[in-house]
């Protein structure tokens, strides 16, 4: 029971799901727009969410068995400080608390609904999926692969910029363009041996300092009709690596450069939804390194989202079955070998089939079967990956 | 009266609600029990026995598993980078990129080794021999080929049932040694002596001369045992120093070692204890007629087929039978595999007979599409037959013109079930 002490009021802000309730919120209001619980009279909210599974998956006929993880539990803290200044932060506790990081911690100053400053802890908005990843609005227990792995999933640093938004009666369009700090070697320097933005993530140091001195520049454009959907298109770019230690150059600036295009439409008859997304990552890597680490990569998912019946289930009278369908497509490593001139594999592709409940809007239950298949470097047989994955999700 | 029939509605509608509520849960007890029970059944059964180059010897014991485990990871899956000792110069960035599924390798990482053309040893050590290392960390600039080097590019083979021909006593291998040819067949066949390293531990079945010992492992036989293979491996393709060979490719100098002593024991195990390949449609005709050509044309000169290992300290690997399809000792190949660089006693255009087994499984770690002989050039079976030269240019001849089409067919199926 909610205790009234504490609890003297319950602000649900609409979610953005893929229930068969319109949707009229835009991928960059993510943030914000999420269940919080106000304290009394304070201009503090609450808020938070968890996501726990179950799996059974192996590869080759080798499986780990039944077991069971907690992903992630995030805490958020938002204060609206004034009419036009607020603040949130977001604290995500991942593998039962093994890692612990500030996600986005910012405050939003607003000039004019076209002009609000940003500054702190801020999420790139590199793609719709890195703007609105929080688990329970998605009917899937595994993030899409291209979207977390490829690109680093809830990619934030410490930085400034600005966003704004347009309406014109169903037409809404938005802009974000931030300058921050950004990724370093590691990208192409890691334990996976491929080139891997989501190294940079294990590098703290980034909220202390830029590795190289040079700001990362993200922006995004978005579209959205409320009868329709929305698009987006997200860029973002940088020097990666040192350039200089201590005054002395130790090595030339190389770039990366990452842009990424989403969608996400609703079939108003069907009420189907469908989200996608795909990114494509151009890294400088220096000739005179190895192939292994690519310099192209590209890879992005399509989710198919069907409400199936929508009734009172036991004591919840807006329960909610989904039937789900992920496909998901990920190249590390877009080229052709210069020994040979044969093409570099190095690649998986998904199809994850599912069924998702939403006994109340904020809650889910979700349960997939993934089939993965994965080649290496050289394009030999797919290793097969296959199983079950049984999670709940829910913002509290 | 009335009260009573709205009662009993009542009732009936509060039944009829725990029945369906009871149903559905029914239904998901089921339903869940169905699905734990078919778990088993979700996952991809591993590729069959037969195609698969890993794997452990069968026979180790527990404790031998742990150490087998602890190799594979630091040969499969251990990555190194800048931070734990990569280069700055090296071929490679882990054990497991040149050698996929421990199958044979892909031109992507075949090792060009150069500065010796005789016996009198590598005269280019000081320019960078005895490899290339031509890749570098950002930074750095790779090696480069120095002029008029005499070098020979090595494709990566495949590492399953090294343990086996490790096992094996030079008398066995010397058994077959022929070096005067005395019995006319065309086939000589000598071993390489080496120069040990100093962390070299003689075994009771090695038999030395001159201070040299019988190398069994490389492409001209430059190894003496998989420990000197695996360090040597560790420093020339990746860049890494370690306690057995402590000095750095690139800088010259002995520096700390990047991989513990322990490590490369595990590596070492993880080599001797692979499982040999295993054959495929050995009950075929086809492929028993092959068999049989193979013999027939003289072959098994020199990919001698069957040996058996004596006891060894490694107890699942003693006493077993093996098929190699080698002998393990040096053959003149001709000019035309005569790349005039060479290792050890070896003249340039000697090389080691490669071990056959698996040969068939090579495309599956390959890309689909073969690489064979010592630098990859032939690209099926039949063109790394044609390519055969001096010793053994009898059984290439009479594969091309005494064979019909049918039985060269024959003859590449065993090949490709071995």
């Amino acid at each position: 029971m909610m205790p009234k002490r504490l609890l003297v009021a319950c602000q649900l802000v609409i979610v953005a799901s893929a229930t068969s309730q319109p949707d009229t919120s835009m991928n960059m209001d993510a943030t914000y727009e999420r269940p919080f619980r106000q304290i009394r009279e304070t201009p503090v909210s609450l808020g938070g969410y968890l996501e726990a599974d179950y799996q059974y998956i192996g590869t080759d006929g080798v499986t780990e068995g039944h077991t069971f993880r907690i992903p992630r539990m995030t805490l958020f803290v938002s204060a609206n400080l004034h009419q036009r200044v607020k603040f949130l932060s977001e604290i995500e506790l991942e593998e039962g608390g093994h890692a612990i990081a500030i996600e986005f911690a910012a405050l939003d100053i607003k000039f004019h609904r076209l002009l609000n400053l940003r500054g702190g802890v801020v999420m790139n908005p590199i793609g719709a999926f890195n703007q609105n990843h929080d688990g329970p609005k998605w009917d899937f227990v595994d993030r899409p692969i291209a979207m977390t792995e490829m690109l680093p999933a809830t990619w934030s640093n410490v930085g400034f910029g600005l966003f704004g938004k347009w309406h014109y009666e169903d037409w809404t369009v938005g802009y974000e363009a931030y300058l921050t700090n950004g990724f370093n070697d590691s990208i192409i320097s890691n334990d996976q041996n491929k080139t891997f933005l989501p190294a940079s993530k294990t590098n703290h140091e980034r909220f202390e300092e830029s590795s190289n001195g040079r700001p990362l520049v993200t922006s995004r454009l978005s579209c959205r009709n409320n009868n329709v959907g929305e698009v987006g298109l997200s860029w973002m770019g940088g020097a990666y690596n040192t350039i200089m230690e201590d005054g002395l150059q130790v090595d030339l600036p190389r770039h990366v450069d990452v842009l990424d295009f989403d969608v996400k439409l609703a079939v108003p008859r069907l009420q189907t939804t469908v989200t996608a997304e795909w990114a494509w990552v151009f890294v400088d890597v220096p000739e005179t390194y190895s192939q292994q680490f690519g310099s192209r990569q590209q890879g992005g998912f399509v989710d198919i989202v069907q409400p199936l019946l929508k009734k009172k289930l036991f004591w919840f009278k807006d329960a909610v079955w989904h039937l789900a369908l992920r496909l998901e497509y990920v190249d590390w490593n877009v080229g052709t070998f210069s020994e040979t001139g044969g093409d570099i594999a190095d690649d998986l592709w998904a199809i994850v089939p599912g069924v998702s409940f939403r006994p109340i809007r904020e809650t889910v239950l979700r349960f997939n079967y993934r089939r993965m298949y994965q080649r290496d470097l050289f394009g030999n047989p797919p290793s097969q990956t296959a199983g079950i994955q049984l999670g709940i999700a829910s913002y509290f | 009266m009335n009260d009573l029939l709205t009662n009993m509605a009542n009732h009936s509608a509060r039944v009829n609600r725990l029945s369906q509520r009871l149903r559905i849960w029914v239904v998901a007890m089921i339903g869940t029990l169905v699905v734990i029970t078919a778990c088993n059944k979700l996952i991809p059964p591993p590729p069959p026995n037969d195609q698969l180059l890993d794997g452990p010897v069968s026979g180790l014991s527990e404790a031998e598993h742990r150490q087998f485990l602890a190799g594979d990871v630091a040969f499969n899956d251990r990555v190194f980078t800048a931070s734990n000792g990569l280069g700055p110069i090296f071929v490679a960035t882990s054990c497991g990129s040149c050698h996929p599924g421990d199958g044979k390798g892909h031109p992507f990482t075949t090792l060009t080794r150069y500065g010796q053309s005789d016996s009198t040893g590598n005269h280019w050590l000081d320019q960078g021999g005895p490899q290339l290392q031509n890749r570098a960390l950002p930074g750095f600039e790779p090696e480069a080929m120095p002029n008029g080097a005499p070098f020979s590019s090595f494709t990566p083979p495949a590492v399953t049932g090294l343990g086996f021909l490790a096992a094996l006593t030079d008398q066995q291998i010397l058994s077959h040694a022929d070096p005067a040819d005395a019995d006319g067949d065309g086939i000589s066949g000598v071993a390489n002596y080496i120069a040990p390293r100093p962390y070299f531990e003689p075994k009771w079945f090695h038999q030395p001369a001159g201070g040299r010992y019988i190398g069994r492992f490389g492409k001209k036989a430059g190894a003496i045992d998989l420990l000197m293979q695996t360090v040597n491996a560790y420093n020339q393709d990746i860049g890494i120093t370690s306690t057995f060979e402590p000095v750095d490719p690139y800088s010259h100098h002995a520096g700390d070692p990047e991989v513990s002593t322990q490590t490369v024991r595990d590596v070492v195990f993880y080599l001797n204890t692979l499982r040999a390949p295993v054959p495929r449609d050995e009950a075929d005709p086809q492929v028993q007629s092959g068999e049989q050509l193979f013999m027939q044309i003289g072959c098994a000169g020199c990919h001698v087929p069957e040996w058996t290992t004596p006891e060894s300290e490694i107890t699942a690997l003693s006493h077993k039978t093996i098929h190699p399809y080698t002998d393990l000792l040096l053959h003149d190949m001709g000019p035309g595999l005569d790349d005039g660089y060479t290792e050890g006693a070896a003249i340039t255009s000697e090389w080691r007979t490669p071990a056959l087994w698996g040969l068939g499984l090579s495309k599956q770690s390959q890309g689909g599409t073969y690489f064979l002989l010592h630098d990859g050039r032939a690209h099926s079976i039949e063109e790394a037959i044609l390519l055969h030269g001096g010793e053994g240019s009898q059984s290439r001849d009479k594969f091309q013109h005494q064979l019909s089409d049918s039985e060269r067919e024959a003859l590449i199926k065993f090949l490709e079930s071995l």
